[in-house]
């Protein structure tokens, strides 16, 4: 398509009826678009305001939700999982509990490894590159069933886990029927093995406060560790893809300029990682919010419930316990959560203009003032676009 | 990412599944049909769709056999689809208001299917009613109708491994029949990474314990009863003999489950049901071993029996045909064949003398119908239970009557 043509186009009449030799085109572009309409219509469209009818009907699972039998009943699931007071209540927040604890310890963790394996393998000087590339890689292309079944091999109570732990003359643990948490597993080691009463007074869904800082139970940790082995490779990936279209130019001029190796990566290659780094937050906290097939594979919420997950626990109450308005009530309630969590996390990591106190560390890092402008000047130009 | 969509995708394709059934057949009208009654089945000649949880391939021929028999007799053709999941498709199968014509049903589901009326209550047309046993009966009787015939059914009783038994001097005389004997003989088996008694650490297993000491956890009439002082003396005697050592969770010898501990040898007795035959036989072949009835507790004898029923689905076009199959498949020659095939006990009492004679060395099981109890079936009861599990994994260390309080608290929270 020509220069022209395209600006010609924005005119409003002839965007809205077009003639001449235009004219099919209308049509050609629905065409065109008609497949993913549909497919999105059918997996999307359709499905996502069903669930959140079923979220606010009694629908009990057999015929359609929008059959005439079917009744409104408001929030009475929400109200039933949030303040029911019930099992449905406790599990509910278990599992929030539970998915939480998981979400602190994996996202920073699998961020911070898979940047530093993109950072390892893309220098250049390395041998090798394309094995390592290709073995980091590895777990991610594989099938987390296959990998749930590794993990539950490797730590098993005889398993290599603790073999390995065993010559260095301590006991493993016993992993996957281990409910208790490591939060209050290393205070049990400090001699704290009564809880206070101000923590074991109130609670939130269900749960006491005391219950809420276990921390994650010993068998949700070796699936935490399953999630940063699996997910880092993906995420190098994109790491990868973004440090190699930094300008290689900006590394030498700081090389030029008396950085060192640790201040070229913190303070040039880091900023411009931004957008990557939001991807792989994003979609980290996404996915880490839903994790759901190590589970129903591997533990299916045992021990103690302390592996149950709000995605896992809502397929639960759907097909197991014919309880479909509950299902479908924490389904859209996690949905907020990551909603809201994907929002914060945008917000902490907006592009901000270069404050006071970290331009002084390029000001008086020492150097002649000249030195410390190519860097501060990649810094301000692009903290002062929107 | 990929992994953690599908999730979403599954409950995704199960609601679309709906909304397509809704646009393009909506005629089906499965959510508008009344509740069922009993004496209206449907007729027609439509063929049958037969949906089974099978355990192996022995299962799913027996039983496809067995259908296949009976459809060159009656002429109605049937089909028999052993599912992967069976719980996720039967849901499905409702949704979409074509749910398979007859199903395996566990005891513990029939709450939740019954209750939305997916269930079609047919187990006071069955001719050979009165020939089921009258616990199993009971396990499926929701809201006083006897919805279901039973399938077949399991109970669990004391399995010991000869071996380690006549390794630590003991006779035939010496099988427990006390708690106190149980206790002795498991103390004189421990030794070394052998446990006397491994189980499961669950309710399933603990249940036989305040089922022994004369607890329930709910009345027939459904009153919650969890933390009597029978079940508390149940579960302290566990607790006590869990702490010296003599009895041990499999979990905690490393096992998958208590038959797992008995095959290596990690625990010299265990607690389970029939399908350890087969399990012993694939899995551990060199070990020998014995079955005896459990010990008597306080109250005297008792055990936990876990049974399926042939459940039919009320959107079912050709019902009289579905229970002419039931009928077939649950005569008593037809259950000792299924019994030969893949190991279950003929839930009639019929069959109870051929299966004794055929099955010499797991006479006890069959013993443990006459005062087994059945596991709570209300709806909401199977999640009580499976927080009662959680609680029960730290018996050792917790207080029995706080674990009890908690379980009563829960299943009187139950409507």
């Amino acid at each position: 398509m020509s220069a022209t043509a395209s600006q010609a186009a924005p005119a409003p009449t002839t965007a809205r009826h077009p003639t001449g030799i235009r004219r099919g085109e209308r049509l050609a572009g629905w065409l065109f678009v008609l497949p993913v309409i549909l497919i999105l219509g059918v997996f999307l469209f359709v499905p996502v305001p069903m669930a959140l009818w079923v979220s606010f009907s009694d629908w009990s699972g057999r015929g359609s939700p929008l059959a005439p039998g079917v009744g409104f009943i408001g929030l009475e699931n929400y109200g039933n999982i949030t303040t029911g007071g019930g099992l449905a209540e406790s599990n509910f927040g278990t599992s929030l509990r539970n998915n939480a604890w998981y979400v602190i310890l994996v996202v920073p963790l699998q961020t911070a490894l898979s940047l530093l394996l993109a950072v390892l393998v893309s220098r250049q000087i390395l041998r090798g590159r394309g094995f390592f590339r290709t073995a980091f890689y590895f777990p991610s292309v594989t099938s987390s069933v296959a990998i749930t079944v590794l993990w539950l091999f490797l730590f098993s109570t005889t398993g290599v886990v603790n073999q390995i732990i065993a010559w260095f003359g301590a006991t493993g643990p016993n992993w996957f029927n281990e409910p208790r948490g490591l939060v209050h597993l290393a205070l049990e080691g400090l001699g704290v093995t009564t809880p206070p009463a101000a923590l074991t007074a109130g609670g939130f869904l269900g749960i006491t406060w005391w219950d809420w800082l276990a921390g994650p139970s010993v068998a949700m940790f070796a699936l935490i560790l399953m999630a940063i082995f699996t997910t880092s490779g993906t995420f190098m990936l994109l790491f990868m893809a973004a440090i190699q279209s930094i300008d290689p130019s900006l590394a030498e001029a700081a090389m030029v300029d008396g950085a060192n190796a640790w201040q070229r990566f913190w303070r040039v290659t880091l900023p411009q990682l931004r957008p990557a780094l939001f991807t792989v937050l994003t979609l980290g906290l996404i996915g880490c919010w839903q994790v759901f097939d190590q589970i129903y594979t591997g533990t299916q919420g045992a021990p103690g419930n302390t592996t149950l997950t709000p995605a896992y626990l809502s397929y639960q109450a759907g097909f197991q316990d014919q309880k479909w308005g509950d299902g479908a009530a924490i389904a859209f309630i996690l949905f907020l959560i990551i909603i809201a969590f994907t929002l914060l996390q945008r917000w902490v990591l907006r592009d901000k203009p270069v404050s006071r106190r970290r331009m002084r560390a390029y000001l008086t890092a020492g150097a002649a003032p000249s030195a410390a402008v190519p860097a501060a000047s990649a810094e301000t130009k692009k903290g002062a676009t929107p | 990412m990929k992994q953690h969509m599908r999730a979403w995708l599954g409950t995704g394709v199960v609601i679309a599944s709906a909304g397509l059934v809704l646009a393009g057949c909506s005629g089906t009208g499965g959510g508008t049909s009344p509740s069922p009654t009993a004496g209206e089945l449907t007729a027609s000649s439509d063929a049958l769709t037969v949906m089974i949880g099978s355990s192996g391939d022995a299962e799913t021929k027996a039983v496809t056999d067995a259908v296949a028999a009976w459809s060159s007799t009656s002429g109605t053709k049937a089909t028999v689809v052993a599912a992967t999941n069976l719980q996720q498709q039967l849901s499905q199968g409702f949704a979409a208001g074509s749910p398979p014509d007859l199903f395996y049903l566990g005891s513990d589901a029939i709450a939740g299917y019954a209750g939305n009326g997916s269930l079609m209550p047919y187990g006071d047309m069955l001719k050979n009613q009165s020939d089921f046993y009258p616990s199993l009966v009971q396990n499926f009787t929701f809201d006083g109708t006897f919805y279901c015939a039973p399938k077949d059914f399991s109970t669990l009783q004391l399995v010991i491994n000869t071996e380690l038994w006549d390794a630590a001097g003991l006779t035939d005389a010496d099988i427990p029949t006390s708690w106190d004997d149980l206790a002795s003989v498991a103390k004189k088996l421990t030794n070394g990474t052998t446990k006397g008694l491994v189980f499961n650490g669950e309710y399933a297993r603990l249940g036989v314990f305040m089922a022994q000491a004369g607890g329930v956890l709910l009345t027939p009439d459904g009153k919650a009863e969890a933390n009597s002082d029978a079940n508390v003396e149940a579960l302290t005697y566990v607790q006590d003999h869990l702490k010296d050592g003599s009895f041990a969770y499999a979990a905690d010898v490393g096992a998958g489950w208590g038959g797992e501990a008995f095959g290596k040898a990690l625990g010299a007795m265990t607690i389970e049901g029939n399908w350890i035959t087969g399990a012993m036989s694939a899995d551990y072949p060199t070990v020998k071993y014995t079955v005896a009835e459990l010990p008597k507790g306080p109250a005297g004898a008792g055990t936990l029996q876990f049974t399926n029923c042939w459940g039919m689905a009320t959107d079912s076009p050709n019902q009289q045909a579905a229970l002419d199959l039931v009928e077939y498949l649950t005569s008593a020659e037809q259950q000792l064949a299924f019994s030969k095939a893949f190991g279950p006990m003929p839930s009639v009492q019929s069959a109870a003398d051929a299966w004794k004679t055929q099955n010499p060395a797991l006479v006890a099981f069959l013993a443990g119908a006459d005062y087994a109890q059945g596991v709570p079936t209300q709806a909401g009861a199977s999640d009580v239970i499976a927080a009662f599990n959680t609680q029960l994994e730290t018996l050792k260390t917790a207080d029995p009557k706080t674990i009890l309080d908690k379980v009563q608290s829960n299943l009187e929270a139950l409507k």
